[in-house]
């Protein structure tokens, strides 16, 4: 393979290339209703307008019906031809167990647990998982971006400041099974606090308050000289707009259900519609049954209470009261509903801010982190904390949890405990590390279990072992135990029980191999187009600036060749594009060649280059 | 197998030593591979105004160009030459064991 073109250099002076000057980082919003991704261009991030059917945003719907796979409305469509073979909100059931999902969400689909107790999609000709699905949702949107950006290889994806280690390392995992470098998992909350905080130059004490289709989050937040402090999060992640449609239906659900799937997708479908029309008249008609905003309001009553209540827990944990928040962000589609702009602006006694499009701000935030991430200059004075969702701890003698990260802690961070042994001569420790606010470890979410062997025996309570937890940037966790007679220690890469196995990740890497010849394909003409862009450029520059080097009849043969690959740029073939590309090169370079000469001569002061040979 | 400096590629070299105020009798190029880059190695193209210990000399029409021993493990089968296209011109490394490359190019994965 050959190397690009290079130039010498002085010694000692070759730059270090510790990242490729490639197309730009991009942010995703991988939502449970929508997803968006966006990019910084000229110093502002813009959502790539035209992503699915002329919108922003593209639907989090995957379709596997007959055979082919469809991403966004087309799936959407498909929905309620194949309902079982169609799968929308799969962010819910990320690194989740079947159970763990809602009833009413968990009944649209055929289930079941895979290796490691993560959930599985039956469907009629295959079987997939959450990781696959929303793998899909990134494909989509990358290869839509690429036709306007180039190749995308790095992404920061934003994830709900409640997604516990299970949740984010599946969404990494899509990530990478995208063909997408995660750079990082940002909290959608404090994405849309980086929107607003860069781009305005807010200060103070904020509150983002994010309803999306199937997750809310509460976010407390300090601005403080373009520092961003994460005071408190809290929420729910089984809460959201979708939980409105199915309130706004629920009188017509059971009859819905007797019909079948396809009645229920088809019923959600058109609550959703009416839900929107709902914001800007007073009544609408679902399946023929009127109804009022008001009664959509009084079902809806008790999910906007609950957000409510989790904001009045966030405002406690960062010990403060509503009057303390400067200001209120509003993040999400569902906060287009009068009744949850109301009741937010009761809430802190103030009018909350929606200058950015509730639904745009997460990944114009998550484009504003990548740039930072990328940036050849990186902005070393924005510094981003974000906090633990929930604590980190490990089992003790008895099934008690001894928490040894809390819940709020700023990350990255590290923390140590130093425990003993409960046994006379005991030689081994059970270390169970696990995730939750509850104090006995059977309430909380068993993360990882490993034993510490080799330590001396010893009358118990004379043994010395620290554990470390460490949690990086993007809040997944490393526990070490070390005994400090003997140094003898063990690591555990947390690997979350309800993650993937390595089969698992085995198996999707090789199901993703059946992409891989057509996504070599696209991207190869999408370089050799760019080339072709480049190259065209050039040509007609060095025509204008020393097109009089030429005869005539070069001058046409390179005219011709330009004209040719002007064409060729036009075609899918990339192996047409790229013959074009090199006739040209062929026809220029002695044309090249002169215009080097020229000026090798200017430099040099007039002295032809032939004296120095 | 070895590394070859094309004729091309010496007459730039040449030129390019000629335009430097520095240059000496004993200067000429350092080739070589280093590591960092997103794709693991990349390879280093400096002016050398004196041999080091153990490097491996090619001298083609006069010109010197200097490897290190370790370089010239990874660079063996590579012809150095020097193209003009109408994008620019510059020396490029054709190494046969380079088995993949980053999106730029200018790092690339050696074949074991």
């Amino acid at each position: 393979m050959d190397s690009p073109l290079l130039d010498i250099v002085e010694p000692g002076a070759t730059p270090t290339k510790e990242k490729c000057p490639v197309s730009p980082a991009v942010g995703i919003d991988l939502g449970t209703t929508n997803s968006l991704m966006a990019w910084v261009q000229g110093g502002k991030p813009r959502c790539l307008a035209d992503v699915d059917e002329g919108s922003a945003m593209l639907p989090s719907v995957v379709s596997y019906a007959e055979g082919e796979v469809l991403v966004g409305q087309a799936a959407r469509r498909r929905a309620l031809e194949f309902p079982h073979q169609t799968i929308s909100s799969v962010k819910r059931f990320m690194g989740r167990a079947p159970n763990e999902v809602p009833p009413e969400i968990r009944k649209l689909y055929r289930l079941a647990e895979g290796d490691s107790g993560v959930a599985r999609f039956y469907l009629k000709d295959r079987d997939t998982s959450p990781v696959e699905v929303s793998a899909e949702i990134l494909r989509a949107l990358k290869s839509r971006a690429e036709s306007t950006l180039g190749p995308i290889t790095q992404a920061v994806i934003t994830v709900p400041a409640y997604f516990d280690d299970a949740q984010r390392q599946a969404t990494k995992d899509a990530g990478r099974l995208a063909g997408l470098e995660v750079l990082r998992l940002l909290n959608e909350p404090t994405a849309a606090a980086l929107a607003y905080g860069l781009d305005k130059g807010s200060q103070g004490t904020f509150a983002v308050y994010d309803l999306g289709g199937g997750t809310f989050d509460i976010s407390i937040l300090k601005l403080i000289e373009g520092v961003f402090e994460v005071k408190a999060v809290g929420g729910d992640t089984q809460l959201g707009g979708d939980d409105f449609d199915l309130a706004l239906a629920g009188p017509q659900m059971d009859a819905a259900q007797k019909s079948g799937p396809h009645a229920v997708q088809q019923l959600l479908q058109e609550a959703r519609a009416v839900k929107e029309v709902l914001s800007d008249l007073p009544e609408a008609r679902l399946q023929g049954r009127l109804v009022t905003r008001d009664e959509l309001e009084a079902a809806i009553t008790p999910l906007v209470e609950k957000t409510l209540g989790s904001v009045r827990r966030a405002l406690k944990d960062a010990a403060l009261k509503p009057q303390d928040v400067d200001g209120v962000i509003l993040v999400g589609g569902s906060t287009r509903v009068p009744l949850v702009r109301r009741k937010v602006a009761d809430l802190f006694g103030k009018e909350p801010l929606a200058d950015i499009d509730p639904d745009q701000v997460v990944a114009l935030g998550a484009a504003v982190q990548a740039d930072l991430l990328t940036a050849e200059n990186a902005r070393e004075d924005v510094l981003l904390l974000d906090v633990l969702p929930l604590s980190l701890g490990l089992e003790t003698y008895g099934g008690i949890v001894e928490k040894i990260i809390h819940r709020n802690t700023t990350v990255p961070n590290s923390a140590a405990q130093t425990f003993t042994t409960y046994a006379d001569g005991q030689t081994a420790l059970d270390v169970h590390v696990v995730q939750g606010e509850r104090e006995l470890v059977a309430d909380c979410r068993s993360l990882a279990r490993f034993v510490l062997r080799g330590i001396p025996p010893l009358p118990a309570g004379f043994a010395r072992i620290d554990i470390t937890f460490a949690v990086d940037q993007n809040a997944l966790l490393s526990v070490t135990a070390r005994e400090q007679l003997t140094g003898i220690s063990q690591t555990v890469e947390i690997k979350p029980s309800h993650g993937l196995t390595d089969e698992e990740v085995e198996r999707v890497l090789l199901s993703s191999f059946e992409h891989a010849e057509s996504d070599l394909e696209a991207r190869t003409l999408l370089s050799e187009r760019v080339e072709a862009g480049r190259i065209l450029q050039a040509a007609q520059k060095q025509l204008v600036a020393n097109g009089d080097l030429l005869e005539p009849s070069e001058r046409q043969a390179i005219e011709s060749n330009i004209a040719a690959l002007t064409l060729a740029t036009k075609s899918d073939d990339a192996g047409t594009i790229h013959l074009a590309i090199e006739a040209l090169d062929h026809s220029s370079s002695d044309f090249a060649r002169r215009v080097m000469e020229r000026g090798l001569q200017r430099a040099m002061g007039g002295h032809r280059a032939s004296e120095f040979a | 197998m070895a590394i070859t400096v094309t004729v091309q590629a010496a007459e730039q070299i040449k030129k390019k030593l000629a335009a430097r105020a520095q240059t000496t009798a004993q200067s000429g190029l350092r080739i070589g591979v280093k590591g960092g880059g997103c794709s693991g190695l990349s390879y280093v193209i400096e002016f050398a105004d004196a041999p080091r210990a153990h490097d491996r000399v090619i001298e083609v029409d006069g010109v010197k160009v200097y490897v290190d021993p370790k370089s010239a493990i990874y660079l063996d089968g590579t012809v150095f030459d020097f193209e003009t296209k109408l994008l620019q011109s510059g020396f490029v490394f054709k190494n046969p064991k380079v088995k993949s490359a980053c999106g730029c190019g200018e790092s690339f994965t050696p074949a074991v």
